[in-house]
């Protein structure tokens, strides 16, 4: 029984990193319509510059996050505003261009991650990397357990700015009809790139708070790219709650499957659910809960 | 001139190996061949039918493993994996088409990506019968590079051949019709559900046989190798895009560029810049090279985005708009 509330435990902690990074990509998807497949690879970025700041300059991982959120959040902005939105003008055969050029981006960015780091594993080793507290016989990772709680804290804030603030209007109005968001005078474009801009910086926190107890080489954003896919299929595309739900599941089931089934099939119980979503709940857990 | 340009192309095709002897650029012009029939496949799934595969490895190293698997488990010649590979690609993408084709647009592109995983994870694990990634070694049944090439050669022109007859029949203008309006298609009482599982077995079967092809001329697969997205599946829609979406001839010239586009960066523009190096004795000359030979998937990936950003038909379906760029003395022509 204790290894099955460890497991629990676990998954969930893991889930609401997940659900971080699930929130992001689904923004964007509700706003633009495109998945992402760049999704990892932006939260690769972000573990290299936890990394670069850690090992160079010594800063706390968690202080980072200061620091690679706008990072991110400046590069998102830049990569909608000069890849993204202009293929919105060209007109093509195939619809599916821009989550293409998505792939392109995320082979850019992991190029250029290999170019400069190489493709060694790096690993950022702070006092707290592998300290763990115990409530009763269940292990906690002190690293993962702040995680998560800065994880929910932001998840919090997102709901907060998305429901309260003019801006956060605006995105939900474009992610509802462009179309008639455009009339309404909001700058669609605008909120485009801005949408891009805060499911970077989403991701990139993710990235942050998942550095002290991971490792780190450049093609580490693929795995994530499809873990973010799954969350956003099981949660219900553009859904925000969705996603935190589909997070959590994800983080269930795949400690689950590591522990009752074998650690090889850590990756393929995601895209299981993956396919098993798209045959008996085509629009994830949103359908369930209508919200 | 037109009518003729297929022809004179085959015969040059036909007399290559004739006329150049050097190893290395036959091993390409077989590269080129084999891109031909994959970019065929994927242009009829995604260029005609409008379903874009991001998943196109699953079929290629299905293909790959079942002529691997004849020599290595039923120990007969792997050549029979080009009868059996189509088949077993087939029987992949039926079960697969069955389930999925239920999704439209980016979401049946993401169930292909998951297929191409679970395929690759699948090749991984089951070690008892793939070897895991240890991958599965044959010997190659011939020395030279000819006899490959014409084999090749022979399957391309079967493939564009087919893919030509298919378009001009019936099938073809159902497929043109699914891309452009799948819900207008199927109040006019077609089956869209029948003909994208046609097309994509095609396409799956053609895939399929090519990756045989790369298991008997290259002598060895890793599922790391055949099932990888970057190298089979991206490669495949690049093939398809840089050579036109939805035209005929598209796939021959995209093969032919990514082709020389990929040795162009792998080998550091053909070894231009470490020639120069060599010649100026510049060490920051022969450092630049080693930089541009190590980053050629970046140059890749740079490619792609070039590539959608300014010519999303394709060379084939955007030649107006080149010709039109190129030639500024020439009376601009409208492109609509």
């Amino acid at each position: 029984m204790d290894v099955f509330f460890q497991t629990l435990v676990s998954g969930i902690l893991k889930g609401g990193l997940y659900s971080l990074i699930g929130i992001g990509m689904t923004l964007i998807m509700g706003v633009m319509g495109i998945i992402n497949l760049a999704h990892g690879q932006l939260m690769m970025v972000a573990m290299y510059v936890t990394f670069v700041c850690f090992h160079y300059l010594g800063i706390d991982p968690y202080i980072t996050l200061f620091i690679s959120m706008p990072t991110l959040f400046l590069l998102g902005m830049l990569i909608q505003k000069y890849t993204l939105n202009p293929l919105m003008e060209v007109d093509s055969i195939l619809p599916e261009n821009q989550v293409l050029m998505t792939v392109g981006v995320g082979m850019v960015l992991t190029e250029i991650a290999r170019l400069i780091f190489t493709s060694d594993y790096k690993s950022v080793n702070t006092s707290y990397s592998g300290a763990t507290f115990y409530i009763g016989e269940i292990s906690f990772s002190v690293a993962l357990t702040i995680a998560f709680f800065i994880a929910v804290l932001f998840t919090l804030f997102m709901f907060w700015f998305l429901i309260k603030t003019d801006l956060g209007r605006s995105i939900r109005a474009t992610a509802q009809d462009k179309d008639a968001a455009l009339l309404m005078g909001v700058n669609s474009k605008r909120i485009t790139i801005i949408t891009f801009g805060l499911g970077s910086a989403l991701v990139a926190a993710a990235g942050t708070l998942l550095m002290p107890i991971y490792y780190l080489f450049p093609d580490i954003g693929g795995p994530f790219t499809r873990k973010a896919f799954v969350i956003t299929i099981l949660g219900g595309l553009g859904s925000t709650v969705g996603a935190i739900f589909g997070g959590i599941t994800l983080g269930l089931a795949e400690a689950f499957g590591a522990t009752y089934i074998g650690m090889a099939f850590d990756d393929m119980v995601g895209l299981l659910i993956f396919i098993l979503v798209l045959l008996f709940l085509p629009g994830g857990f949103k359908r369930l809960t209508k919200i | 001139m037109k009518k003729f340009g297929p022809i004179i192309l085959l015969i040059a095709l036909l007399l290559f190996p004739l006329l150049v002897q050097d190893h290395y650029y036959q091993h390409l012009m077989i590269l080129v061949l084999m891109w031909v029939v994959i970019g065929s496949g994927w242009n009829i799934i995604a260029g005609y039918t409008g379903q874009v595969s991001f998943g196109d490895a699953a079929f290629f190293g299905t293909g790959a493993y079942t002529a691997g698997l004849c020599m290595t488990k039923l120990g007969i010649s792997p050549w029979w994996g080009m009868a059996f590979g189509g088949i077993t690609a087939m029987a992949i993408a039926f079960p697969f088409g069955w389930i999925c084709f239920r999704l439209r647009g980016a979401y049946f592109a993401l169930a292909t990506l998951a297929l191409n995983e679970i395929m690759r994870h699948i090749a991984t694990i089951w070690e008892s019968v793939t070897d895991g990634m240890v991958g599965i070694l044959i010997l190659q049944t011939f020395v030279s590079k000819v006899p490959y090439y014409y084999i090749a050669l022979t399957l391309a022109v079967v493939s564009v051949l087919s893919i030509q007859i298919i378009i001009g029949s019936r099938w073809g203008y159902y497929f043109v019709s699914i891309r452009e309006d799948q819900d207008a298609a199927e109040s006019l009482g077609i089956d869209t559900h029948y003909y994208k599982m046609i097309s994509l077995n095609v396409a799956a079967f053609l895939t399929g046989m090519a990756g045989a092809l790369y298991m008997n001329y290259m002598g060895f697969i890793d599922p790391e190798v055949v099932f990888s997205l970057h190298d089979i599946s991206i490669m495949a829609i690049l093939v398809g895009i840089v050579g036109g979406v939805g035209t005929i001839y598209g796939p021959v010239i995209g093969a032919f560029v990514m082709v020389a586009v990929h040795e162009f960066f792998r080998t550091g523009f053909f070894g231009f810049f470490k020639g120069l190096g060599a010649i100026t004795g510049s060490d920051t000359i022969t450092v630049f090279a080693k930089y541009v030979g190590h980053a050629h998937v970046l140059g890749f990936g740079i490619l792609v985005v070039l590539v959608i950003l300014l010519l999303p038909n394709g060379i084939v379906g955007d030649w107006k708009k080149i010709t039109n760029s190129l030639s500024p003395f020439k009376r601009k022509e409208v492109v609509g």
